[in-house]
């Protein structure tokens, strides 16, 4: 190697160190709010794709390693570019390319003295993602981690003023840090008192753990990266935080930094880990199935369409969990293939889902300016005022809901093939719980649908809920240029699923030394294992079904006519219809709150017919706010109310204190 | 696969696109006939579908004021894909290319893509029935979408694919060995096609200004060549879940690969079987009552339970 070569590790390094530098230059020019719009975020933008690039060769290539002279004494800040980390950071570059190029639009008429502290979060909270996935010791991995929860959690609070948005912040902020010690006690675990020169991850690779403190550290791992994943039960903090940023932010938190926590179980799990149990699948495809079919069944029930969107988060942390439960299955009884299988659809669906979800949070950002309603009961028949925001939308709607030839079919396909393809695991436990899971699996996203027809129905379609809504504009150039990448992305990965599973090969060859491959010779066809078994070919259904959309179009205008009218709508002749009339999120809702009615804790106050002003209340909340985290926080209280009695505050009791600590040891010594 | 086949292939894949969008009215109507007599009345023959249809095609098509792009794209694409779905199931022999591109699990995509274009298209209007249909459709499928895919599972478990020819080969193959876990899957798929047809005792065709109306209630905007061609899209939906129902459980005496001289014998058992399928379809909605809407949730649980069972006996079985 001569030292003129630029290694992608390098490029990678100095997107961070732009990023920072267009943070601090945002901060700077707060004084022009329009220059930060124009400027600095298309350049972060620009930035972003940079990264993509940079990853994408870093893909194919052999790990690059980097020692920063940063850091604690004995252990300067370690950097590696392996294929995982690769992958992450195009995710990470992708999405927010879209997401950056759109904030240039969203932020425009923010207030130049926050907008320039939110642009130093912004890029802050971008490259401490960017360093998680570069990070190669604990020490680095926790300093990026807690900055990304930080600078998010500054994030979240932008609207500080809003005592909900500070009590959904502090939440936040304290479930990031409860995990975030799990996460530090995993490493801890692993290091496996070695000394502080063991804390790199090249130092834990090659500690063999026994079996016992193994299970231990990926217990901690789980309940840390999954506290920040929104897992059951520590999801309570994403559906408040969420929703409360501004929506670029809650692009970012659901559709990347979500990802970070699922880079650091896989991490963890087949990379810092020497050996594997088969139990540790089992918990991991059990609590993602959980927090699957949870987070739907909540979004049904949601009136607000960030928390919606939130919940649909859960939902699809829980798919990627079950994924990881189900590589760690086949990995343990080696079944290499099928784990790869099973690895490259967690992957895939973790890409996809960075692409729709940031595209729907971002678009609810538009329709949020657009008419300051985060309410969809006040919402309505969107889709005249705000048509190219709509026609995106409905392409990420489709996307989420796993309709083909969308990318999130292909990572549903791959998913159930894995389950498909399991019999033939050694244990007949495990074996009867895997068409199980796949049935919850198939339930969840069947649910999603109805969720997404929910959300779509009632902001864009019907008629307008609210008069003040006929005045609502379409998104800006830069909104709709954002909003138009993302969903190109969820029409491109749809269609090319080929290319992505072969990218994603050299992170199977990485953790689990297995390349899915391509069983089929043509590239358009994706066909994971065998062609005889299964193949999918979303190009040529693609054609197929617009050609006979086109074909039967052109039959029905050339045999008969294209004549049409317009008129009132029919409604099955009832003369007085008005807006109120048509379902509202609640009522939509309605048939999933009946169904999973023991799920929920329902308040509701329901008018009588009689009553001259009628009055309408219904809340969905969720049992494990009150099973588990107010007792808990009840024990907190009270376990600190016991140690205050040691608490006087004068200075004497304290000296006091101290000596008798003092003549105790020496007594004992 | 050599290259004369495969273009013998792809003819033959044609020529079932246009024989199933043909055929399929006169199924419907064929269903529609039994009732008729199962019910003592002389009925409109097999071939009123047809005169339907092509009534409907020359009237002039009125909307309503506030539709959008999408309410006018959406029996289009509905039709679309139901005619794909129907095409790509193997009925007559086993010989079609695209299924290559499209397994069972898409096929259930294809119906959900459908589904959810319906939905959101009767939304659009937004009088107080289109979005009380979208409601209870999507209330229906999101219990029979995962019934329908175990019944799948089961069947590509059984003949080790998800290609829809693989495993109707395969199923063709074991003759008569009758399997427990496809007779679990075969009840779970009678409730399912009943559900997803808007069939009694879930939903019920022919009814209209009621509210118990979900299919209806979801088309009500609809007139002229896009009601045509939603109606054509159901007859089509039909005709592709009987199909499926003769391809996974009855599949004997199909055409195997390469096998075109067994071609007419199979058109002659299939039409047969249809018939067949018809008329039990006909008796079974005539011997039932549609039932409220809030137990059709728990009749599609029991579908939904029914096709898990299935699938876990398959592996305790094995069979």
């Amino acid at each position: 190697m001569d030292g003129l070569s630029i290694l992608p590790i390098d490029v990678v390094s100095g997107v961070i160190w732009l990023w920072i530098a267009l943070g601090l230059l945002g901060l700077a020019l707060q004084r022009a709010p329009h220059l930060i719009c124009r400027i600095i975020f298309p350049v972060g933008a620009g930035i972003s794709l940079l990264l993509t690039l940079t990853a994408l060769w870093a893909l194919g290539t052999v790990p690059d390693i980097a020692v920063l002279p940063l850091g604690l004494p004995d252990l300067p800040l370690h950097l590696r570019l392996d294929a995982l980390s690769a992958f992450f950071l195009i995710l990470l570059g992708a999405a927010s390319f879209g997401i950056s190029l759109y904030a240039a639009g969203y932020f425009k008429t923010m207030q130049g003295g926050v907008l320039g502290l939110l642009c130093l979060e912004y890029y802050l909270f971008l490259s401490s993602m960017a360093l998680v996935l570069l990070a190669d010791d604990a020490y680095m991995f926790m300093v990026a981690w807690e900055t990304m929860a930080l600078s998010s959690y500054f994030m979240v609070t932008t609207d500080h003023a809003i005592p909900d948005i500070r009590r959904a912040g502090f939440l936040y902020l304290l479930i990031a840090h409860i995990g975030a010690m799990a996460i530090l006690l995993s490493f801890g675990v692993m290091q496996a008192g070695h000394g502080i020169g063991a804390y790199t991850f090249d130092a834990m690779r090659g500690v063999h753990l026994p079996a016992v403190w193994s299970s231990i550290a990926f217990l901690l791992a789980l309940f840390g990266f999954g506290a920040k994943a929104g897992m059951l039960p520590m999801h309570v903090w994403l559906p408040e935080a969420h929703p409360a940023a501004p929506s670029p932010v809650s692009a970012l938190m659901s559709g990347v930094m979500l990802k970070m926590a699922i880079y650091g179980i896989l991490r963890v799990t087949f990379d810092l880990l020497g050996t594997q149990l088969w139990w540790w699948g089992v918990l991991a495809l059990g609590l993602g199935l959980f927090t699957a079919i949870f987070g739907v069944m909540f979004a049904a029930v949601q009136g607000d369409m960030k928390r919606l969107l939130a919940y649909s988060s859960i939902e699809n942390i829980g798919l990627m969990l079950a994924g990881i439960g189900l590589t760690l299955i086949f990995h343990v009884y080696g079944k290499q293939m099928l784990a790869a299988l099973a690895l490259t659809a967690t992957l895939y669906h973790s890409l996809n889902h960075a692409c729709f979800k940031s595209l729907l949070f971002i678009g609810t950002g538009s329709i949020l300016h657009a008419t300051g309603e985060r309410n969809m009961g006040r919402l309505g028949g969107l889709i005249h005022q705000m048509p190219r925001t709509s026609v995106l939308m409905l392409v990420g709607v489709l996307a989420i809901a796993g309709m083909p030839p969308f990318n999130g079919f292909v990572s549903e396909w791959l998913l159930l093939q894995a389950f498909l393809l399991s019999p033939g695991l050694p244990d007949s436990y495990i074996n009867m719980l895997v068409p199980v899971a796949a049935a919850v699996i198939a339930l969840a996203a069947a649910l999603a649908a109805y969720v997404m027809v929910k959300f779509y129905g009632v902001i864009f379609l019907g008629q307008r809920r609210e008069a003040g809504l006929q005045h609502a504009h379409d998104a800006g150039r830069w909104e709709i240029a954002g909003m138009a990448w993302l969903a190109m992305l969820c029409v491109v990965l749809g269609l090319a699923p080929v290319f992505v599973v072969g990218q994603i090969d050299h992170v199977s060859q990485l953790l689990l030394n297995t390349r899915l491959g391509n069983a089929s010779a043509d590239w358009m066809f994706l066909a994971p294992v065998d062609t005889e078994r299964a193949s999918y070919g979303p190009v040529y259904f693609l054609l197929a079904l617009l050609g006979v959309t086109g074909l039967t179009t052109l039959l029905v205008r050339r045999l008969y006519h294209g004549r049409l009218r317009r008129g009132p709508a029919w409604d099955c002749g009832f003369p007085a219809q008005n807006a109120r009339m048509q379902d509202t999120a609640e009522g939509f809702g309605q048939p999933i709150r009946r169904i999973f009615e023991p799920f929920f804790l329902i308040e509701r106050e329901v008018p009588s017919p009689f009553d001259t002003h009628p009055k309408y209340y219904g809340r969905s909340e969720d049992r494990l706010w009150f099973i588990l985290y107010l007792p808990l926080k009840q024990a907190t209280e009270k376990l600190s109310s016991w140690i205050s009695l040691l608490q006087h505050g004068r200075i004497h009791l304290y000296l006091t204190y101290t000596f008798v600590t003092l003549v105790v040891l020496l007594i004992f010594v | 696969m050599n290259n004369p086949h495969l273009i013998l292939a792809v003819l033959f894949q044609l020529t079932q696109l246009l024989l199933v969008v043909l055929a399929a009215p006169m199924l419907t109507g064929w269903v529609n006939q039994c009732q008729a007599w199962l019910q003592n009345r002389s009925g409109a023959g097999l071939l009123q579908p047809y005169r339907v249809l092509n009534k409907l095609f020359h009237k002039d098509a009125v909307i309503a004021d506030n539709a959008s792009w999408l309410f006018r794209i959406t029996p289009y694409i509905v039709f679309a894909c139901m005619w794909l779905a129907a095409a790509i199931i193997p009925i007559l022999a086993v010989d079609l290319p695209f299924s290559q591109a499209a397994d069972v699990i898409a096929l259930v995509g294809v119906f959900a893509l459908a589904r959810m274009f319906i939905a959101l298209a009767a939304m659009d209007i937004g009088t107080s029935f289109g979005s009380m249909g979208a409601r209870r459709e999507m209330l229906v499928s999101f219990l029979a979408e995962p019934a329908l895919l175990m019944v799948f599972f089961t069947a590509s478990m059984i003949s080790h694919s998800t290609q829809l020819p693989g495993i109707v080969e395969a199923l063709a193959h074991h003759q008569f060995v009758l399997y427990p876990s496809l007779a679990f899957a075969g009840l779970a798929f009678v409730i399912v096609l009943l559900a997803e047809n808007a069939r009694i005792p879930v939903d019920n065709p022919s009814t209209h200004l009621e509210l118990t109306m979900i299919h209806e209630a979801m088309i009500l905007e609809y007139s002229a060549r896009h009601l045509a061609l939603i109606e054509w899209a159901s007859s089509l939906k039909l005709f592709a879940y009987i199909s499926i129902g003769i391809a996974l459980f009855l599949p004997y005496g199909i055409a195997e690969m390469g096998n075109w001289a067994g071609l007419p014998a199979a058109i002659v058992l299939l039409v047969g079987k249809l018939a067949l399928a018809g008329a039990a379809l006909a008796l079974l909605e005539t011997v039932s009552a549609k039932m409220r809407i809030f137990r059709a949730p728990e009749f599609l649980g029991t579908a939904f339970l029914l096709a898990v069972l299935g699938l876990l006996i398959h592996f305790l079985l094995g069979a």
